[in-house]
């Protein structure tokens, strides 16, 4: 994003005569790139949480605006649970080659030793495993000292309290009532040895403004997010795209061709799709402005229990 | 989340162009508990259609089973965030929530009233530009009013909207307000808080929000979404002050590229520009300002930029790049501090202070006063506690380029971490640098510490004995003493006993006494360093943090610290001085051990277990150590050992 242009003084700087407006995008992407700036400058082996998604997508190309011309200084995780969508993973295999970045991925070898799956041990059982457990595995054995993550503060209710710099204990344990105050744009990135923060840039973006971005910088995207003809069955009232033979059938189940897009991407078991024809991304920016309910509505792991998600990310989850 | 812009099913090209270029602005919203903040914010969100239907239903659901308007809809539920809260009713933190309307994107940080929590308005006030202030309209301005609107002043927040809430209940009658309002201006007017927009509402039924109220017919000020839409921002302020980047980082991705990183906290930068980087004072010209997106011919306040230089010259993370005046640099200061943490603040503690990319090392001098938030009264202090707010002097390890805080939040506010815990316990504002540290300057010397010690043939070192009372430090000291002597080293003692007979006997036995007992004590071991002697200090010094001060005093091979480990059973057993005795008894009160904390080392260089070895062995095995650290070498009194 470039502010407006002026004339170029020679020596002395002169005072604006009228001050520039930076846009409420310039805002939140100068906020995210000192964020991260910040913890490169002040931690010892930093590496980027990359789920794929639209959030993660956008959270990459922050980093790398925020290092050019070098490339970001750390790798990033995926933390792969096995049953992402197939086409998630081909995108993700090739951003990073296109960006020459490094890509390390981790799948908890006692889940797949032990055959966990969404269809056979459920959601919470699955995502406890696959992904809290799975994460925790990968920065322990890397030793991350600071993960960033691509969660915002409008997700949810527990998300808008907590910090942008979000200290974990050596057991990746997160306690709300044990936040450190953030002032101004000073960051408290300082930590013993085995403790670990999760930092996320996102924070003060919402759902809209991420797609305004995507929009506005040409960020690529998963081609789920946009309406094609995929094959559904619909389940409890929600649309579950069969992507792969792991997917038992119910007696009389029969999967139809829909024109379906998802709003949000995570294990294909537990994403549900939306019937939709935006196969643009003005087309999906007007139909989640005239929408009636929320992103994370798709999610099944959100519907689990109440507060589930303060007790998930006490336990480690991002 | 339905905008109501037409533009969206219509031409959605056209909305989205028209939406790209809003602005943002942050506000605080601040009240007594039952003000009804989160009403209000609940009510914002509604208003501006960011509530989706999932999240109506859920609220409708939790308003007939929690809620506590009798099973209308109760808007605090969809803001108060964590399950504590919930089941207790009250907000435990500070929370941001966002809004947009076609004019601006909102980002409001909710803080909460009770007085416990000063901490979490301060950080929410931090960022913020403009704040909104409720009051009860059957209550008027209470004391809690004024506490929230002193920080609000305090932090720097210019503009202030006073939202007269539960007007229904009053009958939106007119005097009432009035009253209120001439009330607040006057109280406002004395702190600072002149620009000050009042609004009567009704958070619950909406009135006066998004919408002008019928029921208010004699009020013909903005209503509160236009206000928040067309209030000026505070950019145009940052942009017109003299530049000042404070430097994050340093992209060095190959030999031939410098680029040095940070958010401008105040005025523009163009290529060309002279530059000067503090505290150094080295000045250069910008060559280029560098982004991913092409290089830029301006940039300004609030955005995260890349300069090149056109000199090569030092600039590191910490100093500030600035043109027009320069920032001042100091190493001490005169500060307002926010205490955050439940230990109090200690005068002479050794503290972490970040101010925008720098950390140094800080210490507190005791409060020169500390302010009653309520009064606005200056009281007596010795040290601050948790959510109070006093004056200090603060001492810095080094100098650093600052601006007084009413200039600039950016580059004139710090935060205190804990050099042990690393939490954030404290917030402080610059008010001005004190004069006499640009006097004091270290005197250089030509006979210097190794010149002494060389004499000596030795090298000095400090011996930090440390163990409860009644643990066999001093008896091993005066062991390891007698040994050193009898091989010809010069040593010299500190005793706890002995120097609070003198240097000290001004001091109690209160945690800030014994912090400022260890920091002389310390002082005196590092002058005897520098004199060239073995010193040897035995002091209980309980506290990790001081040793920690002490030890960074001096280079790190000179700071040898022996944990004298004898539990507290065995020392209370022995009772050579019978203090653990009075201690029990309560005659004597903040005793090491019984009713006052010891920390043992972690990692000492020399840890000596009483119960296992006497005491000349102690001595013995010390000797052998410091002859394995190159202690013990050489020398011309001694033979070479």
């Amino acid at each position: 994003m470039t502010t407006e242009s002026a004339t170029v003084s020679e020596n002395e700087p002169k005072p604006l005569l009228s001050p520039v407006a930076l846009t409420h995008l310039q805002r939140l992407e100068a906020e995210s790139i000192h964020i991260m700036r910040e913890v490169v400058a002040e931690s010892d082996n930093p590496v980027m949480l990359y789920s794929i998604g639209k959030d993660s997508a956008v959270m990459l190309h922050l980093a790398i605006k925020a290092f050019y011309p070098a490339l970001p200084p750390f790798p990033l995780l995926h933390v792969d649970t096995g049953w992402k969508f197939r086409e998630m993973i081909a995108f993700r295999d090739d951003i990073v080659a296109k960006l020459g970045l490094t890509l390390l991925t981790h799948t908890n070898p006692e889940g797949v030793a032990q055959g966990v799956g969404p269809f056979t041990h459920g959601s919470a059982v699955h995502t406890d495993i696959m992904k809290t457990q799975g994460l925790k595995q990968a920065l322990d054995q890397h030793g991350f000292d600071v993960a960033f993550g691509g969660a915002r503060r409008d997700e949810e209710k527990s998300r808008a309290k907590e910090r942008i710099f979000s200290f974990r204990s050596a057991q990746h344990r997160w306690d709300p009532k044990q936040q450190r105050p953030e002032l101004w744009r000073t960051y408290n990135a300082r930590k013993q040895k085995g403790e670990s923060i999760r930092v996320f840039p996102l924070s003060n973006w919402t759902e809209l403004d991420i797609w305004q971005y995507i929009h506005l910088e040409n960020i690529p995207l998963v081609p789920l997010y946009f309406a094609a003809e995929r094959p559904v069955v619909e389940r409890d009232g929600t649309l579950i795209m069969v992507d792969d033979d792991r997917m038992p059938l119910r007696p009389g189940e029969v999967p139809d061709q829909k024109m379906v897009r998802f709003r949000t991407l995570g294990c294909y078991p537990l994403t549900g799709a939306v019937e939709s024809t935006a196969a643009t991304l003005p087309d999906i920016i007007q139909e989640m402005l005239l929408t009636t309910t929320s992103e994370r509505q798709g999610r099944v792991i959100d519907h689990d229990q109440a507060a589930s998600m303060e007790k998930k990310k006490q336990e480690g989850y991002f | 989340m339905a905008h109501i812009s037409d533009l969206i099913g219509t031409d959605i090209d056209a909305y989205l162009l028209q939406h790209q270029h809003k602005s943002l602005l942050r506000f605080i919203t601040c009240g007594s508990v039952d003000d009804g903040k989160s009403t209000l914010i609940g009510r914002l969100l509604y208003d501006s259609k960011m509530i989706f239907e999932d999240q109506m239903a859920a609220l409708e659901a939790d308003s007939k089973r929690v809620g506590t308007q009798g099973g209308e809809i109760d808007f605090a539920l969809l803001v108060d965030g964590l399950a504590a809260e919930r089941e207790q009713g009250i907000t435990i933190d500070v929370a941001y929530r966002f809004f947009s309307t076609d004019r601006r994107k909102f980002i409001v940080a909710d803080t909460p009233g009770h007085e416990q929590y000063t901490r979490n308005m301060v950080t929410g006030a931090s960022t913020a530009d403009l704040a909104v202030i409720l009051v009860d309209a059957r209550k008027g301005i209470l004391t809690q009013t004024r506490r929230h609107s002193f920080l609000v002043s305090l932090i720097g927040i210019r503009k202030v909207v006073l939202a007269v809430n539960k007007m229904d209940l009053v009958g939106f009658d007119q005097a009432i307000f009035d009253q209120i309002v001439s009330d607040y201006r006057a109280f406002a007017a004395q702190i600072g808080l002149d620009d000050v927009t009042a609004i009567p509402i009704s958070g619950l039924r909406g009135d006066n929000i998004a919408s002008r109220s019928e029921a208010t017919p004699w009020f013909d000020g903005p209503v509160l979404i236009d206000h928040l839409e067309t209030v000026p921002l505070d950019e145009a302020r940052r942009q017109q002050g003299d530049l000042r980047l404070p430097v994050q980082w340093v992209n060095r991705p190959n030999l031939d590229f410098r680029g040095f990183t940070g958010q401008i906290a105040s005025g523009v930068v163009r290529p060309g520009d002279v530059v000067r980087v503090l505290p150094s004072g080295k000045q250069s010209k910008v060559a280029r300002i560098v982004t991913y997106d092409g290089d830029l011919d301006l940039a300004v306040a609030g955005q995260s930029v890349t300069l090149t230089l056109e000199d090569e010259i030092d600039c590191s993370r910490g100093d500030i790049i600035a043109s027009g005046n320069p920032p001042e640099v100091a190493d001490q200061f005169e500060t307002t501090l926010i205490w955050m943490a439940e230990e109090p603040m200690l005068p002479g503690r050794s503290y972490w202070l970040k101010i925008g990319a720098k950390l140094v090392a800080a210490t507190v001098t005791e409060p020169k006063y500390k302010i009653n938030v309520n009064t606005l009264e200056r009281l007596a202090a010795k040290s601050l506690t948790l959510n109070e707010i006093g004056v200090c002097n603060i001492s810095l390890d080094q100098q650093i380029a600052f601006d007084p805080y009413k200039d600039n939040a950016d580059t004139g506010g710090f935060i205190l971490i804990d050099r042990m815990t690393n939490a954030t316990i404290g917030a402080g504002l610059i008010n001005f640098a004190l004069r006499r540290s640009q006097n004091i300057h270290w005197q250089a010397l030509d006979v210097n510490k190794t010149s002494r010690a060389d004499l000596k043939g030795q090298r000095s070192a400090i011996l930090w004995f440390t163990g409860l009372s009644g643990s066999g430090k001093s008896t091993i000291a005066n062991l390891v003493e007698k040994q050193l002597f009898a091989l010809g080293r010069h040593t010299t003692v500190l005793d706890g006993d002995n120097v609070r007979h003198g240097l000290n006997r001004d001091l109690g036995f209160t945690d800030a006494d014994r912090v400022e007992n260890i920091r002389r004590v310390a002082e005196v071991s590092k002058l005897m360093v520098e004199a060239g002697l073995i010193t040897l200090v035995s002091f209980i010094s309980p506290f990790r943090s001081e040793r920690q001060m002490a030890r960074d005093l001096v280079e790190t091979s000179e700071f040898i610290e022996i944990f004298v480990d004898t539990p507290l059973a065995v020392a209370e057993e022995r009772d050579v001085k019978g203090l653990y005795k009075k201690a029990r008894s309560g005659a004597l009160k903040n005793f090491t051990g019984i009713d006052s904390p010891y920390e043992a080392p972690i990692t000492p260089e020399i840890h000596i277990v009483t119960t296992k070895m006497s005491p000349e062995q102690a001595a013995d095995l010390i000797v052998e150590r410091l002859r394995d650290r190159g202690l013990i070498k050489g020398g011309w009194h001694g033979p070479e050992i």
